[in-house]
């Protein structure tokens, strides 16, 4: 009897068989992920990787911890994936998808190509996870009913990095904006939040001279003269802000400044859902997984993409349903949940769909803070001091 | 060598029993995440014995039944490391199958540790003895809690991610049921009869309580601290007073240990600790319960009759196991 159950105890199993305790018919749920490989803007400082596939890795990732939870329950979910070139339109792509009949889409799109996809016929119920613009045109005069944004827009970060400078009592901020019309987004979110927290922008220039290259032999003399030039007379500033999300000279700034003063906003300290120096909250495990699977760090693309489809797997899982409509309901209700390494479930805004979180606000090396900071209240979630509030959204698609 | 060996286990002995002031002084240790050591503490002088480094980011913890044993994840070295519990020194370190080992627990013969791999959504089984791997079990994304039944028939593991409790037959290493929970389960821990399972749910900060044979959720605890905002109410830990009447409930950012009765299930009252209460245990006439608190970097000794925290004894940085050897 010894000798016939020994071999068995010294023999690793391995199980990974489906399971038990599926109730009910089984779900088959189609993702699409639909995107256009448009040219990636390449970082200023040569630390930073240009990658290409931004976005669709994270969804990847996401999409096999959907079906780990979906095995146990019967649940299997696939994504469709559709990235087409830049030139090409968007129309055709979307209406394939979406006659093909999968209603739930992964959008890495700009705002036009994004607007366009919604304003389809056929993507009337569809539910469509903005996971690339922050453009706050998207959550107010342009929102539509069957778009939801999971990366925060300008708006918020821009609100982050106030109550963090405000906490440490940097009131008064010299403001730098690029030219490019994101850049102007940009700042007048700066512009938005210093007037809500009580900053008070004490200079502001324009810089709208385009380097051109991220590599220049020397570069570096010209840099060092031209920074002190364009941060002198903006008015005695406690710290320098700078819009400049079309990388020209953001990351120049640093140790530039005609005054010694700290750089934040799209350079020094940031505003972001993600970054690879985060480890709080099992974060880690995160950034493991992606690493091991993909062989690069996580973006905040990929964190938004993997999101997006961890929030359609919670829903279908928690509702134990495919379709768009009770998905909808259940997205925009009280009762969803969805953790992404923030420490608090998130949900959405009714308001403008809009996923309320916290923001990491990172320097150059390590994380700094996490706002919302301590003492800036609200009456229902401490993260709806970040962005457009209920009362000051200009979205007229509701709920 | 191995004379040596048993000098230096007397002389250790005799010290820990001389700087306690008696023989029989109970010893808490806890793995500090930041530090990567376990501090071992006199849990009735309050007195830090020893610390001991360790594998990188030390979590999970469980004692043998013999008490004689302590096994140790180290999560980010990929290792279990073994602990006598009498010199305090590594005797052993085995490299776990699975990547980044977190929480563990073993059955009361002794014979099987069950470890929760966090990183590849696997539960790994090892032989106490030898560490050698006797199977490994899928369940969700990010396991974490591990709890073996008091019959040794089935073990109940959480997965963060996936939100379920996974319940796996012991002698089958199949998973048998598997519990959908709120957002991000973390500990699973039988009440004493066997007939409960309570699973915390950090995120979505409540305790689901499972009916253990029929494997469905009977009742979901939520705490409601006037001043304290929802979202910091993380419930961790969990322990049962000795007659089973009271739980005890870590809620991490909350600052406090809930009590809740068991028989009404209400929570009775809150008692303010450390910062972040992570895990907890109990001494040997479960009169004084311990917490590790992560953010304070220190463990509260609350007594359970009069369930007033009584002192705090700082430990190491990111305290977040504990566990006592009576």
């Amino acid at each position: 009897m010894l000798a016939f159950f020994l071999p068995l105890l010294t023999l690793p199993v391995r199980s990974d068989d489906a399971p038990a305790g599926s109730t009910g018919a089984a779900l088959d749920v189609k993702i699409a992920y639909l995107g256009k490989s448009y040219a990636e803007v390449e970082p200023l400082s040569l630390v930073d990787k240009v990658f290409t596939d931004k976005g669709i890795q994270g969804a990847r990732i996401g999409l096999v911890e959907d079906n780990m939870t979906g095995r146990l329950i019967g649940q299997t979910f696939r994504l469709v994936e559709a990235i087409i070139p830049e030139s090409e339109d968007i129309r055709p792509a979307a209406v394939n998808i979406l006659k093909s009949g999968v209603s739930l889409i992964v959008a890495d799109l700009e705002p036009t190509d994004l607007l366009e996809v919604a304003d389809i016929a056929e993507a009337h119920n569809a539910i469509i996870m903005n996971i690339r613009s922050n453009d706050g045109r998207l959550r107010n005069d342009q929102c539509r009913r069957n778009i939801f944004h999971v990366p925060p827009d300008w708006s918020m970060r821009a609100d982050a990095l106030a109550q963090f400078l405000i906490w440490k009592r940097w009131k008064r901020w010299g403001l730098i904006s690029g030219a490019q019309s994101q850049d102007k987004d940009y700042a007048d979110a700066l512009h938005r939040a210093a007037k809500r927290f009580g900053a008070e922008i004490v200079g502001e220039k324009l810089y709208a001279y385009v380097a051109g290259s991220r590599r220049t032999d020397t570069g570096h003399r010209q840099i060092q003269s031209q920074m002190p030039v364009l941060t002198q007379n903006l008015g005695n500033y406690d710290v320098i802000v700078v819009a400049d999300v079309g990388e020209n000279f953001g990351d120049y700034l640093l140790f530039n400044t005609f005054e010694p003063r700290p750089v934040a906003g799209t350079h020094g300290l940031i505003a972001v859902s993600w970054h690879r120096s985060y480890e709080e909250s099992a974060a880690t495990q995160m950034q493991n997984r992606f690493e091991r699977k993909t062989g690069r760090v996580m973006t905040e693309r990929d964190y938004s993409a993997w999101l997006a489809v961890r929030i359609f797997g919670e829903a279908v899982t928690r509702t134990n349903s495919s379709d768009a409509g009770t998905l909808r309901e259940y997205l925009i209700s009280d009762k969803f949940e969805v953790a992404g390494f923030k420490s608090q479930g998130m949900n959405f805004r009714r308001w403008d769909r809009q996923l309320r979180q916290p923001i990491l606000l990172v320097g150059p090396r390590a994380l700094v803070s996490i706002s919302p900071q301590e003492g800036f209240l609200h009456p229902k979630y401490l993260t709806d001091t970040l962005g457009f509030d209920e009362p000051e959204s200009r979205c007229q698609q509701r709920g | 060598m191995k004379k040596l060996a048993v000098v230096a286990t007397a002389l250790s002995a005799s010290l820990t029993a001389l700087l306690s002031g008696q023989a029989s002084a109970g010893i808490a240790f806890i793995s500090n995440e930041k530090d990567n050591t376990i501090t071992v503490l006199d849990i009735d002088a309050l007195r830090v014995v020893k610390t001991v480094p360790v594998g990188k980011r030390p979590r999970g913890m469980v004692l043998s039944p013999d008490r004689k044993t302590l096994f140790i994840c180290a999560g980010d070295d990929n290792r279990l490391d073994v602990m006598d519990t009498t010199t305090f020194q590594i005797t052993s370190t085995h490299e776990t199958a699975g990547p980044d080992p977190e929480l563990l627990d073993i059955d009361h013969a002794g014979k099987f540790i069950y470890i929760a791999n966090e990183d590849d959504g696997m539960v790994t089984v090892i032989n106490a003895a030898d560490g050698s791997v006797r199977g490994e079990i899928q369940i969700g994304v990010e396991p974490e809690g591990m709890a073996v039944s008091p019959d040794d028939s089935i073990v109940v593991a959480t997965s963060e991610s996936t939100s379920m409790a996974h319940f796996i037959d012991i002698k089958s290493m199949k998973v048998v049921a598997n519990v959908l929970v709120d957002t991000r389960p973390r500990v699973a821990r039988y009440s004493p009869d066997g007939r409960e399972v309570w699973v915390t749910a950090e995120v979505g900060g409540s305790v689901s309580v499972i009916d253990a044979s029929a494997r469905k959720i009977k009742r979901r605890l939520t705490f409601n601290i006037p001043g304290v905002r929802s979202e910091l109410i993380q419930p961790m830990g969990v322990q049962f007073s000795a007659d089973g009447k009271k739980a005890f409930v870590a809620l991490g950012r909350a600052n406090r240990v809930a009590v809740v009765d068991t028989g009404t299930y209400e929570t009775t009252n809150y008692i303010l600790v450390g910062q972040r209460p992570w895990h907890m245990d109990f001494n040997a006439d479960r009169s004084k319960l311990f917490t590790a608190n992560g953010l304070s970097n220190d463990v509260t000794v609350i007594d359970v009759a009069s369930e007033k925290a009584e002192k705090s004894v700082p430990v190491g940085r990111l305290p977040w196991g504990l566990v006592i050897k009576p």
